[in-house]
């Protein structure tokens, strides 16, 4: 194979292996704090995009993004006031079958409040036709922008968790919800807290990846999918984890394309998914201490 | 009394109301039924024509009905799953006893209801693509839409006169796609066109370069995407973006401006085939056609404020073709149906129909006419 279509089969899996990434993250914030996996971190990725587009014709794209990261938000706190901090028993299974029901209600509001049609928001830089060439392989600006993005919420995230106390007692719930109520953390506000937390970071990717992938209603199921098998192969509860397992599922996925037909992608994605958690049970990065003591 | 009894009573009270005003058919009128995808991975065919239908039969019945009988539809949306079809078809003919039933818009529910019409003597005129449909022809069963083969056809006479003869084909996991694939695999030869790779994505693809990036270094001429949205918007981003400056073909089933404007610049330059509602203005006006297609799409745009498609388009035409049918013959199922058969050269959206006992779509070849995006209008494509 000559080389520039290497790169160019590597530029293009950081273009995908971009959109998973920063979809996973999501996944890793309200994990962190309870414990469950939210099943509709999907359906907050295609929020953001969707009301970003909405505003975009009324404001400059970056106020856009504000609102629509202000509105998903407001979404992600509702979810909590009105439903998971009213559940009587609050178990593993219970929520995850809860976010599961609550990403398809917000789909079909999503359909009633917008429509079918599928929109995007324009390219941060350039339009759809510019491209980088490096070294003859292309790469749009746009996965740059995902990139970056991405690398600023785990910069942030990661000090968030470590250094700020409303991170380190939102990982006190986690660990033990009956010994952060003891010693005074108000664990009801933190799950609150990282629903807001995580339903923006799903709207600043649901609006970054708009462009590339484009935004309908339905798209936030197939995203999750993907987010969610990366973010376990990254070790759940890991960001960086999450952003080194989407570019590399992403990459060896447009590998396997140069070889085989595009059919097989995802069994390849998948194959090495479950090759690496037969070596490595806990994921990528994480740590099979840590993850002995979660429930889930 | 509790909250709990009183809300059961009235609720019980609003589902009698509700039925009761269902059973009320106006007498003298004809029952149509619909069965499309409205919403669902296959709304950008069901909601247009959804819209298309209640839109001419608003218009009839102002208008005073089809021999002084209104028309009554009844929508069902089938979110383009095939078990929600059967039942509703079932439903419509049994329950509510329509005339007839328009759509579906998949051509995969078309071929689960197409017996149960066919037995139940009810005439189906179908707003779905695939050949299958009417070959071998069900003496009920009529589609509306163009052949997919003579679109395949349309694209590859269109190569020939531009030199092309080494090609790259993608399709989307859909029937659409699928059925578009095997055309296209099938008829290339006869145009003397080799097809040097042929891949299949995901309808949820979110980025086709690498594929791309496959069909490149093959040194393809041109590139044939069959694939309903969104990919089609993305194939032709990512081909700009990957510099690659071979020409893309599209399906028919790009036949709406709106899918262009979602591939903004990229979109430029794109050739598909499709009917001529969508270059209507540019007919000259010999053309049969161009006043109805001017009159429908003034009035969908108008009413509905989007851009008229060509997928609204089959429902116009299949819901005129039926009462065109009942204009001639009046309400009896049979000689309806015998009506619809004999029907020549009756213009319609997708083109000049002229059905026969041996071919129940009625279209051929010179319904495609060839199209480009020029300055993010579709314009007819001259070479």
């Amino acid at each position: 194979m000559k080389f520039e279509y290497l790169l160019q089969y590597i530029l293009s899996g950081l273009t995908n292996g971009s959109i998973y990434a920063i979809t996973a993250i999501g996944f890793n914030i309200i994990y962190n704090t309870t414990g469950i996996i939210n099943f509709a971190q999907g359906e907050f990725l295609m929020l953001g995009g969707m009301s970003a587009i909405t505003f975009s014709q009324y404001f400059p794209l970056p106020i856009a993004i504000l609102f629509a990261v202000i509105v998903t938000s407001i979404v992600g706190a509702l979810i909590d006031f009105t439903i998971i901090r009213r559940m009587k028993k609050p178990t593993v299974l219970n929520m995850i079958i809860i976010t599961i029901g609550l990403s398809i209600l917000i789909r079909e509001i999503a359909l009633h409040v917008w429509d079918e049609k599928v929109r995007s928001l324009p390219y941060f830089t350039g339009d759809e036709t510019t491209s980088i060439n490096f070294f003859g392989a292309y790469i749009p600006p746009q996965v740059l922008w995902v990139l970056g993005i991405s690398t600023l919420i785990v910069v942030f995230l990661g000090f968030f968790f470590k250094y700020t106390v409303a991170g380190r007692s939102m990982r006190a719930c986690s660990s033990n919800i009956t010994a952060a109520k003891l010693c005074g953390i108000k664990t009801n506000n933190m799950i609150t807290f990282s629903f807001v937390l995580s339903a923006a970071i799903g709207a600043v990717a649901g609006a970054a990846i708009s462009p590339i992938a484009q935004t309908q209603y339905d798209c936030g199921t197939s995203l999750a999918i993907k987010g969610f098998a990366v973010a376990i192969l990254g070790g759940l509860g890991n960001s960086t984890g999450a952003v080194i397992g989407g570019l590399l599922i992403g990459i060896l996925e447009s590998l396997s394309i140069s070889i085989l037909p595009l059919a097989y992608k995802d069994a390849i994605a998948i194959t090495i998914l479950l090759i690496i958690l037969f070596v490595k049970p806990s994921g990528l990065l994480g740590k099979s201490e840590i993850s002995a003591l979660k429930e889930f | 009394m509790n909250i709990k009894r009183f809300l059961s009573i009235a609720l019980s009270l609003i589902v009698a109301a509700v039925s009761f005003s269902c059973k009320k058919a106006e007498s003298g009128s004809i029952k149509i039924g619909a069965i499309l995808a409205v919403t669902g991975p296959a709304s950008f065919l069901g909601a247009p024509e959804s819209k298309t239908l209640k839109m001419l039969v608003d218009q009839i019945n102002v208008s005073g009905g089809i021999n002084g009988k209104k028309l009554e539809l009844v929508i069902k949306d089938s979110g383009a799953s095939p078990a929600k079809a059967i039942s509703f078809a079932k439903q419509l003919i049994e329950e509510e006893k329509v005339f007839a039933i328009l759509g579906p818009s998949t051509s995969g529910e078309t071929m689960k209801i197409k017996n149960i019409c066919e037995k139940a003597k009810t005439i189906l005129i179908s707003c779905a693509a695939a050949e299958v449909i009417v070959n071998p022809v069900a003496k009920y069963v009529f589609k509306t839409p163009q052949k997919d083969s003579d679109a395949v056809k349309k694209i590859y006479q269109t190569m020939k006169k531009m030199g092309i003869s080494k090609i790259g084909l993608m399709c989307g996991n859909t029937g659409f796609g699928k059925a578009g694939k095997k055309q296209l695999e099938k008829i290339a030869k006869e145009y003397g066109i080799k097809i040097l790779a042929s891949e299949v994505y995901d309808k949820k693809s979110t980025d086709l370069t690498s594929v791309l990036t496959k069909i490149k270094a093959k040194k393809v001429q041109a590139v044939v995407n069959w694939s309903i949205v969104p990919a089609q918007a993305i194939v032709a981003k990512n081909m700009k973006q990957l510099n690659m400056n071979v020409p893309l073909f599209q399906s028919h089933g790009f036949g709406n401006i709106k899918y262009a404007r979602q591939a903004g610049k990229a979109g430029e330059g794109i050739i598909f085939p499709a009917g001529r509602l969508l270059i209507a203005n540019d007919l000259p006006d010999s053309n049969k056609q161009k006043k109805l297609l001017l009159d429908y799409k003034r009035n969908y745009e108008a009413v509905y404020k989007e851009d008229a498609s060509t997928f609204g388009g089959h429902a116009y035409d299949a819901l005129t073709i039926l009462v065109e049918g009942i204009r001639r013959a009046g309400t009896d199922k049979e000689k309806v149906r015998d009506a619809i058969e004999n029907l020549k050269n009756f213009p319609g959206t997708g083109g000049i129909f002229n059905f026969s006992p041996t071919d129940h779509n009625g279209l051929d070849i010179n319904a495609f006419t060839m199209m480009t995006v020029k300055n993010g209008k579709f314009v007819p494509y001259k070479k």
